[in-house]
């Protein structure tokens, strides 16, 4: 068949096509006043299909084998996309698929704790025998701004708080710990090494704080402060962690895929722990915003309010989504 | 060929041509996007700096949102483009062709940071550079790949004219290739049109040349004509 006769034929069909891929890509009200016209898509696109076949096997102009890929391609990205149905997934993950990816990565997350609490801790002790350790690790400026935050001679804990500065600190910790819990992530694909930095930085970072907290007296506020959302931030920034190593794992021990494939499915299941980190750091934030800085609450309420954080993230991970 | 087109075969048992873009387009479309956001944040700043700390606090979110997900919400509402992949005709799609979804499109993204290191997107040049897909560190661990939006070439107005039979026959690369030129006439300076068309001028009817009543650019969309099936 020469090529105007083979146009001529399919025409209709392919310009009926062109048309309810329009259809498709606009929106659902659009959809509604014509769902007529979608009928017959998946017939027209599989004709799509031969039609280019058979035109590339004829060689036919260039021209019109091009607008029968930019078709095929539309259509093929119309069939194949994935439904997503948001809010069921959001409330599936968080009620089986989060606290279970945990556990399937438990070596991950184990490593990320031992990572992140060990240097801590050894900082906190070394901290607590020689106090003037505290200036090598942090410099001076802050140190002092951090002591002036927990003065109990002071009325405010924390930041100093006026009404509506509440929310301007919840921003400031969302923008601030979910930032560098992705960069901590991300980290990960140069074979972890970004990833040993964060956790260890911080790590370090908080021990030495802690120590010298305790060491000039002011443990009162400053853990009254931290109680409430020390749970869900420190798993947060621990579990961003065992998901930057799972990428880094993937880069160094690619097993028996290639280290490309590798990366992409330690990727794929690695974004259950950084979802995961995403909605603790969102919770922790808030508690810290509105909560963790709230004067009128008696330090005894915080105190128990915390360690019934520590007990309900340790009870989830470890026992949520068990049954289904 | 040595080419920058990626094959990918469907499920219908066809291949899909996908073509890679490259650095050019690529930093093109992100220099776009950083004006962009950085509008954005601008704009929001000015609207917002009214209500005090209060106001402060949205700032802090929207620039949070904006770094980190600007380019999602982008490329997953809006068919896989960004507005400077949109300027450039740019898309993102997963390595099998389909649409790019929220998780893909959310490691790629997560992933730019990476890619930055250590200095001024470092890692991510060397990645593109090391693969023949051009992908940086976050489109390889996405399993996405960014290629040229494939435009639908509306073909000129063909010439009314008669068909010619060839002198000799045509092998099928040879007859493609005059079709091919015919078509692209109308997207060529009639210069370029006219020099083309001496290369094969020797082959072409000398007579009519001499006399200047047909000039080979016409005899040659007669002949494509012919071959296309109008005798």
């Amino acid at each position: 068949m020469r090529q105007e006769e083979f146009e001529l034929r399919y025409n209709p069909q392919w310009n009926e096509f062109e048309k309810q891929i329009q259809l498709a890509k606009g929106s659902w009200r659009k959809r509604k006043q014509h769902s007529l016209t979608l009928n017959g898509f998946a017939d027209n696109y599989r004709l799509l299909c031969y039609c280019l076949s058979l035109a590339r096997e004829r060689q036919y102009s260039p021209q019109l084998i091009q607008r029968l890929q930019a078709l095929v391609f539309s259509g093929h990205q119309t069939f194949y996309q994935k439904r997503s149905g948001l809010f069921h997934r959001i409330y599936q993950f968080i009620l089986v698929g989060f606290p279970r990816a945990v556990r399937e990565q438990s070596k991950f997350v184990w490593t990320a704790t031992l990572i992140f609490y060990l240097p801590a801790l050894t900082v906190f002790f070394i901290t607590l025998l020689f106090p003037e350790l505290v200036y090598s690790v942090i410099d001076p400026d802050s140190v002092a701004r951090i002591e002036s935050m927990y003065d109990p001679s002071l009325n405010h804990i924390g930041r100093e708080r006026q009404s509506d500065t509440d929310f301007m600190m919840f921003g400031f910790y969302i923008k601030n710990n979910i930032g560098i819990a992705f960069q901590s992530f991300a980290g990960g694909i140069l074979a972890t090494l970004g990833t040993l930095f964060f956790l260890i930085y911080n790590g370090v970072f908080f021990g030495a704080i802690d120590a010298h907290i305790i060491n000039i007296g002011y443990q009162q506020t400053f853990y009254a402060f931290v109680a409430g959302h020390s749970s869900y931030e420190l798993t947060g920034i621990v579990l961003s962690g065992a998901a930057g190593l799972q990428l880094g794992w993937a880069v160094i021990a690619p097993g028996n895929f290639t280290r490309k494939q590798a990366l992409v499915n330690a990727g794929r299941s690695a974004m259950s722990l950084v979802y995961g980190a995403i909605v603790l750091l969102i919770v922790a934030a808030f508690v810290e915003a509105f909560w963790s800085s709230s004067s009128s609450i008696t330090p005894s309420v915080k105190y128990w309010v915390g360690l019934a954080g520590w007990l309900f993230i340790i009870l989830y991970l470890t026992l949520a989504g068990r049954r289904v | 060929m040595l080419d920058t087109t990626r094959e990918v075969e469907v499920p219908e048992g066809i291949t899909l041509e996908l073509p890679i873009a490259g650095y050019v387009s690529r930093a093109l479309a992100f220099i776009i996007d950083l004006f962009a956001r950085g509008a954005i944040i601008y704009i929001f700043y000015w609207l917002i700096m009214i209500f005090g700390d209060f106001g402060a606090g949205i700032i802090m979110l929207i620039i949070f949102f904006v770094e980190w997900f600007y380019p999602v919400l982008f490329e997953v509402l809006w068919h896989g483009q960004t507005p400077g992949k949109r300027a450039m005709e740019l898309v993102v799609v997963n390595d099998d062709g389909t649409p790019i979804d929220w998780s893909s499109s959310i490691i790629r993204n997560l992933l730019r940071f990476a890619d930055f290191l250590p200095a001024l997107w470092g890692f991510g040049a060397i990645s593109m550079l090391l693969n023949r897909d051009f992908k940086r560190l976050g489109d390889m661990t996405a399993g996405t790949l960014v290629i040229h939006k494939q435009q639908t070439i509306v073909p000129g107005k063909r010439d009314r004219v008669d068909g010619l039979a060839p002198k000799e026959s045509l092998t099928l690369d040879e007859q493609s290739a005059i079709i091919a030129y015919a078509d692209r006439l109308n997207r060529m300076s009639d210069a370029r049109n006219r020099e083309l068309a001496g290369i094969l001028s020797p082959w072409l009817d000398q007579s009519k040349l001499k006399a200047n009543s047909e000039s080979a650019v016409t005899q040659l969309s007669r002949i494509a004509k012919w071959l296309r099936g109008h005798g």
